[in-house]
This record gives structure tokens, sequence and C-alpha cells, in this order.
């Protein structure tokens, strides 16, 4: 490594390896404002009749009141579960959720944790996921399916009264969206403070490399 | 990371990543300057008094409208809604409006009178005990709020779909039209293939007694397919008609449909 200087000509001459596709890259951000607006939206809707002993801060809401909230939810919805379902389709056509996401082992998730606690998990290869986010990825792959049927199930609980009877019931289906909205918000807190703390891995999901 | 190897060939890896670091926080600190910036413009969204969100509102319309047209798709006039066991009653059933219980439309059944006015053969109105001889059905059925909360109760009641072919409704109509006793003038429109529904009725009874005056003393419209303020309380009238004549709340933004 005597004489190797990297210039800013050698650098954008020599072309890096496509970590993220372009259309993984559009579904990501598309997704991601969708649940930002799902979420906000959602919160107003819940402040309406909460499940629990607590609102959520009105500063954080969208769509001022009740109607104004239901209004961005099921506006936000389409953007949400046409994205979501072209991202799913893609997934599987491609091969990429087989590809990146599998296998996870138990073991595999172990190892990956324990490194990553001690700091010593790698980022030197963008293109292959750790099982730790094999597991997130997946996981939260499986939450938005949840979050999607819980959310028509109490949109439609007569017409797709099938979709209410995989819950169990009504009120037991406005529980299970709440706990995927709280576990779609865990994540984007790991996520958003994993893609700060490996920039790269931000990058990629802008310019795809 | 103390494994080196190189990313791309001839090329130092910690060099370039340093090379990259330099151009890369500016990029992505700036993204979420941006991402922060839009956060707040929606934040400021909930206030309407803040900023105009004029434009945010019409696209927000239009889709409602477009959800009406879907929700009119999928709506199958054979879907009943669940009925329930007794055991399953929610006691005490919530009372909910926009008012006060105290300040509750109450109204003497002596003098009042169902109105009915529109596409309809026979414009008579009806008297308390003229509506009482009527067939009469009970359901137990859940009743959805707009607000998120469910209860299940017990409604006895005609109808509605006989009603409508009693008093030679034309049933090609878009809508049925409740006005209420409520103070500020509630009202709501139902579409026609709703109103036909089997389980839709004309209420008179709650838990087999006379409609109290919390759920809608003499008459309220139950409709098991549609969210709690599409079941209007203390209606004085019904017109059936082909215009869309607005509601209480689907004019202050609840989406109209409103189906179950």
């Amino acid at each position: 490594m005597s004489s190797l200087t990297v210039t800013d000509e050698q650098v954008s001459a020599t072309p890096a390896k496509m970590i993220q596709p372009a259309w993984v890259r559009v579904m990501h951000w598309i997704n991601a404002l969708a649940m930002v607006l799902m979420i906000l939206s959602g919160w107003q809707i819940y402040n309406a009749s909460p499940l629990f002993g607590f609102s959520f801060p009105r500063e954080y809401t969208l769509g001022g009141w009740l109607g104004g909230g239901l209004l961005w939810h099921f506006a936000a919805m389409w953007l949400l579960m046409i994205n979501g379902l072209a991202y799913l389709i893609t997934g599987f056509a491609t091969g990429r959720f087989r590809k990146k996401l599998l296998p996870i082992t138990p073991s595999g998730v172990l190892q990956d944790v324990r490194a990553a606690l001690t700091f010593k998990l790698g980022h030197d290869d963008l293109t292959v996921y750790n099982y730790v986010q094999r597991l997130l990825y997946a996981g939260i792959i499986v939450v938005g399916v949840l979050i999607v049927l819980s959310g028509l199930s109490m949109w439609k609980p007569v017409q797709l009264y099938y979709l209410v009877m995989l819950f169990g019931d009504y009120p037991t289906a406005r529980y299970v969206h709440f706990f995927c909205m709280a576990a779609i918000c865990a994540f984007l807190v790991i996520h958003v403070l994993l893609a700060l703390l490996v920039p790269k891995s931000l990058r990629a999901m802008i310019i795809g490399r | 990371m103390a494994k080196r190897s190189f990313l791309i060939p001839g090329v130092d890896k910690r060099l370039l990543i340093k090379d990259s670091i330099k151009t890369m926080p500016d990029v992505s600190r700036r993204r979420f300057i941006a991402g922060g910036a839009s956060l707040g413009a929606l934040t400021l969204l909930t206030g309407c008094d803040v900023i105009d969100s004029s434009s945010a509102e019409e696209m927000l319309k239009s889709v409602s409208k477009f959800n009406d047209a879907v929700q009119a798709f999928i709506f199958n006039p054979d879907a009943l809604a669940p009925t329930f066991p007794e055991s399953a009653i929610t006691k005490p059933f919530p009372f909910n409006a926009y008012y006060d219980l105290d300040d509750a439309p109450d109204i003497d059944g002596a003098d009042w009178k169902l109105e009915v006015r529109g596409l309809v053969d026979n414009k008579k109105s009806w008297t308390l005990p003229e509506l009482y001889k009527l067939p009469q059905v009970t359901q137990i059925t859940r009743h959805i709020c707009v607000e998120g909360w469910s209860a299940i109760g017990s409604w006895t009641g005609t109808p509605l779909r006989d009603f409508l072919k009693l008093i030679g409704a034309d049933t090609r109509a878009k809508y049925v039209w409740f006005q209420c006793a409520d103070k500020d003038g509630y009202n709501s429109p139902l579409d026609m293939r709703s109103a036909l529904h089997p389980q839709t009725q004309m209420t008179f009874k709650y838990a087999n007694e006379i409609l109290p005056r919390a759920y809608g003393f003499p008459m309220k419209i139950r409709v098991p397919t549609k969210l709690g303020f599409k079941n209007p309380k203390y209606v004085v009238s019904m017109e059936v008609t082909n215009d869309y004549k607005g509601g209480y709340w689907e004019d202050q933004g609840y989406n109209s449909f409103s189906g179950s």
C-alpha cells in the first residue's frame, strides 16, 4: 500500500458496486414517507379514543382533529399498500428476499448480536446483510403485512369479516394494529440510529452505491 | 474492523472511506435537514389556522371521494354484520354525542311525527303508535364509532327496506337523507344500497325497552354496516332523494360512505 493515494478522479472513474438497486431505493423512500404519514395520522386517531392511559402529544399528530387524521390515514394507506405490495412482489420475483434475508439461523443471530454489542460487527460489505439485519428486515416485513391486515379489518369489519376472524374480533384487531405501530416505531429508532452510525449505508439507500 | 480488505482492486479501502467521508456527512446532513423541514411542514398542517393548507385539503377531499367509490364498489348487500348472543352486550352501552346527555333532544312521543319526503308515493307523516304497529325484529350487533371504540348492543325495530317498500319509495334513488331533532340540526345521508341492507333498521327499542332518550328516542336508524355517526338518533324526517344533501359530520370531513 506504499504508493497508493486516492484522488477524486480515481474514485469517480472507478464504478463502485451497486448496493441498492433503484427499485429498492424508490420503494424504500416512498414507504418511509407513507409510514411517517400513517404513524402521525394514526396517533391523531388513537387520541380520539385512547386504548391505554396516555395520548400522543398533539404536536406529533397529523390532521388537526380526528376527521383530518382520518383523511390523512385513508389517503396515505393507498401509498403504503400499493408501494408495499409492489415491494413484496418485486422482492419475491427478483429473489432479493431469498438472497438477502435468508437464511436466518438462531446461532447466526446470536453471534451477530454479540458482535454488535461489542462493536465488532463489521459493515465491510454492504451488499451482505448480517444476521441481525436479516432478522429485523424480515421481521419488519411481517409486521408491515400484519399492520395492513389489521388496519383493513378495522376499516371494513363487515365486508372483510374473514380478516377480522384472523385476529379474533374487532377490538383485538385494534390492539394488533397498535402494537404493530409500536414495533414499527421501535424499528424506526434503531434503523435510523444505525444508518447514522454507518453513513455509507444511508448513502447507498440514496444513490445506490 | 481489524481486517483490512480491498473494496476495489488497487485502492486502499481506508483511503477510499476517508475520501468519501469528506463528501458523505454533508450529503446526509442536508438530507436530514430537508427531511426535518418537510416533517415540520407536516406538523404545521395539524393546525389549520397556522398555515393555509388548502391544497392539501383539496387533495385529501378528492381521495376521500375516491374512497367513497371504492367502498361502494366492495359493499356486498348480502354481507351481514356479525350478530352476538345477549351475553356479549356491552353494559352500560355508552351514550355518545357532541353534547352532554342533559342537552340531548327531549322529545314528547305524543307530539312527534316522522315526516316522509321526496321520491315516495305516500308522503303521509307517521305517528309513533302507527310505527310501533309495524313488524319488528331484534338484532344484537357491534356499534363501531369513528373514534375507534366499539360496543355491542341490542336494537329492535322495523327493517328500513320494509318501510321504504310500504311508503312506495323509489329505491333507484341514490340516498335516504335523515334529519334529526338535535340542536345544530344533525342530518346524514345514507346511500340507497345500505338503506336496503337487511340489517338496516328503524329502531324503536334498545335492550327490549322503549328507546331511551340517551340512545335517540323516539327513533334511531341503526345501520350495522356503517360507523356510528351514520346511525342518526332523534330522527324527525326522511327524504328519498337523488341529491347529495351532505351531513353534520360528513360536511366537516368525515368520510361520507364510512361503511364497515
